[in-house]
C-alpha cells in the first residue's frame, strides 16, 4: 500500500493537507517511525488516525459499514469458538481447517473494532447470539448445529457465503476512502476463501459432486428453503446489461455464467437474513 | 516485458518538473522512487497499442497502454483475465488433470472466459488488444506444474482486484470488481487445498487480511507470462 502516495495524491487537491497533518515534519516523523514500530497492516489505522486528525470526523456512513461488518465476524467469530468445543470432526485435519478460520474470524473482528476506535469513534457491543436461528428461543432449525457435524457445515457454508455477499453490498459506500476500502477488500477475499473451503469440505462429507467451491444458481447445495434468502439473484446471468450466458458465441452455460459472478447483499437483505440468530 | 526504471532525478515522464521538496519526502519516508516513476522503453508510436487504437491483435513488442480512470482499471482488469483465461484454456485442452479437478478446472475455465469477454464487451472500442500469452515455464503435463501455476495466477488475481478497487471511482465498477475477485478466491482457496490440505488461505496476515497488490507489482509478475509490454504512465493506476 501506497500512504504517500495517497498524501501526494490529496495534495494536489488540497495543498494545505500537510499542513492539516500535524505539521509536515510532523508527519514525515510519524511516517519515519512506521518502519519500526508498526506492522505494514497496522499502517491503515496509523492512516485512519490522522486523517481524523486533518479532517475531522470520517463520515457516519463509513463507521456504519464498518460497525455492520462488525456485528457479522462477532457472529462467525462466536459461532465458530462454541462450533470449536462441541462439534464432533471426522478428523484432525477437518478440524484444524475449521480451527484456521476461527482465528481469522477473531482476528477480523479485533482488527475492526481497532479501525472503528482509531477513528475515534464507538463499537456496537458484542450482540448475544442464538445460533439455532431460533430468535433467543434455542430451539429454532438448526439447534443442533454444535453436536451434529453436517448441521454445522450447512450452518458454517450459509455464514461464509452470506458474509462474502454482504461485504459486496457495502463495498460501494466505502468508494473513495483509500484504505478502509482496502481493508474491506482484503476481508471479503478471506470470507470467499473460507467460503470455497467449506464448500468443498461439505461436498466431500455429503458425497454432492454438484456442491463446488463456487455457487452454482442459486442453489443451497442441498440445505433447502431455510437458507434460500442467502442464495437468492445468485441465479443472474446478466452483468452490467451484457449476458454472459454464451457470451460472443463462447460455450458458457447458464450455470457458468451464474458462478462466475457472486453477487451482493443488501444491508436489509442481510439483517433479515442475520435475525434469527440474534437474541431480540 | 514490464519494466520499472530507477529515475530518482530526472524528469518525470510526463515532462512535469520533479518537486525537490516531494522527493525528500518520500526518501525519508523510505519510499522508492522507482515505485513513483515508471516508464517503459517505448520504441515508436507504432509500437503503442492505445484503448481504441488498434483493431490488429497486439503482438510480442508492443507496448500496451490501458488508457485512463475507470477505464484504464477495467482494461487492467481485462489484461489479467485475459491472461487467466489463456492459461485454463490450455490446461483443459492438454488434459492432464483427470476425475474432480479436471472437472473444477473446466470450470474455473469457463469463469475466466466469462470474465475475459464481459470486460471485452464492456469496454468496447476502449478495449486494449489481445494479448499473447507465454506460458514457456509452465509445464502442462504436469500436475504440480498446473498447479502451482494456477495458485500463482489466482492469488495474483485476488491481489491485483484488492489492490485496484481504491483506483475506482464508480461505484457500480467497484461492485463489479467485487463480483469477481471473490470468485478468483473461491478459486484460489480450492488450488491452494488441492496442494496442500488447509492450506486455502495461507495468503492471509496477522490481522486476518488478505492480500492487496498495486497494478504496477501486479504487472511485474504477469508481464512475465505475456509477450507486450505494459505502459502505466498517464493511466493514474501508479502508486
Amino acid at each position: 500500500m501506497n500512504v504517500l502516495n495517497i498524501l501526494n495524491e490529496i495534495s494536489t487537491h488540497d495543498p494545505e493537507v500537510y499542513a492539516r497533518l500535524d505539521t509536515r515534519r510532523a508527519a514525515m516523523r510519524a511516517f519515519g517511525n512506521w518502519g519500526k514500530k508498526l506492522t505494514l497492516a497496522a499502517a491503515p489505522l496509523a492512516l485512519s488516525a490522522m486523517f481524523k486528525k486533518a479532517y475531522g470526523q470520517v463520515p457516519n456512513s463509513v463507521v456504519d459499514v464498518l460497525n455492520f461488518a462488525l456485528l457479522l465476524e462477532h457472529l462467525e467469530a462466536d459461532f465458530y469458538t462454541r462450533a470449536m468445543m462441541t462439534v464432533p470432526f471426522p478428523d484432525a485435519k477437518v478440524r484444524e481447517g475449521f480451527g484456521i478460520i476461527t482465528d481469522h474470524e477473531a482476528k477480523h473482528v479485533k482488527f475492526l473494532v481497532t479501525v472503528i476506535q482509531s477513528l475515534g469513534r464507538g463499537t456496537i457491543a458484542r450482540p448475544r447470539f442464538d445460533f439455532s436461528g431460533g430468535s433467543g428461543s434455542g430451539n429454532g432449525p438448526f439447534k443442533d448445529a454444535f453436536t451434529n457435524y453436517g448441521l454445522f457445515l450447512a450452518v458454517a457454508q450459509t455464514l461464509e457465503d452470506t458474509g462474502v455477499r454482504a461485504y459486496k453490498g457495502q463495498a460501494p459506500n466505502l468508494l473513495g476512502t483509500g484504505d478502509v476500502l482496502t481493508a474491506a477488500l482484503n476481508i471479503h477475499s478471506v470470507e470467499a476463501r473460507h467460503a470455497a473451503h467449506v464448500r468443498e469440505v461439505r461436498s466431500m462429507f455429503t458425497q454432492m459432486a454438484g456442491l463446488k467451491p463456487w455457487i452454482t444458481g442459486n442453489d443451497t447445495g442441498g440445505i433447502g428453503s431455510l437458507v434460500a434468502a442467502s442464495y437468492a439473484g445468485e441465479e443472474t446471468t446478466m452483468q452490467a446489461g451484457i449476458q454472459i450466458t454464451g457470451i460472443n458465441g463462447k460455450a458458457i452455460s447458464a450455470n457458468a455464467a451464474s458462478e462466475s459472478f457472486d453477487e451482493p447483499l443488501t444491508r436489509e437483505q442481510v439483517t433479515e437474513i442475520v435475525k434469527p440468530f440474534l437474541v431480540s | 516485458m514490464f519494466q520499472l526504471h530507477r529515475n530518482a532525478t530526472g524528469p518525470r515522464p510526463d515532462g512535469a518538473p520533479v518537486n525537490p521538496q516531494r522527493r525528500g519526502f518520500l526518501r525519508v519516508a523510505g519510499y522508492s522512487a522507482a515505485t513513483a516513476l515508471l516508464v517503459t522503453a517505448c520504441k515508436t508510436d507504432a509500437d503503442v497499442a492505445t484503448p481504441g487504437g488498434s483493431t490488429r491483435a497486439a503482438r510480442a513488442g508492443d507496448i500496451i497502454k490501458f488508457g485512463t480512470g475507470d477505464v484504464a482499471v477495467l482494461n487492467y482488469a481485462y489484461a489479467l483475465e485475459q491472461l487467466e483465461a489463456a492459461f485454463y484454456e490450455k490446461v483443459v485442452e492438454v488434459g492432464t488433470l483427470k476425475g474432480r479437478e479436471m472437472t473444477l478446472f473446466t470450470d474455473i475455465r469457463d469463469h475466466e472466459i466469462a470474465h475475459r469477454e464481459f470486460f471485452k464487451n464492456a469496454l468496447g472500442s476502449a478495449a486494449i488488444p489481445g494479448l499473447t500469452p507465454n506460458f514457456s515455464s509452465i509445464d502442462f503435463t504436469s500436475r504440480a506444474s498446473i498447479l502451482l501455476a494456477a495458485m500463482a495466477f489466482e492469488d495474483l488475481g485476488v491481489q491485483a482486484y484488492n489492490g485496484a478497487g481504491r483506483f475506482l471511482k464508480n461505484a457500480d465498477f467497484l461492485t463489479l470488481a467485487g463480483k469477481i475477485v471473490s470468485v478468483e478466491a473461491r478459486h484460489a482457496a480450492y488450488v491452494r487445498d488441492l496442494m496442500i490440505r488447509n492450506n486455502f488461505s495461507n495468503t492471509v496476515d496477522a490481522n486476518g487480511l488478505d492480500v492487496a497488490l498495486s497494478p504496477g507489482n501486479v504487472l511485474n509478475v504477469a508481464g512475465k507470462f505475456v509477450m507486450e509490454g505494459f505502459d502505466l504512465v498517464g493511466s493514474g493506476l501508479i502508486g
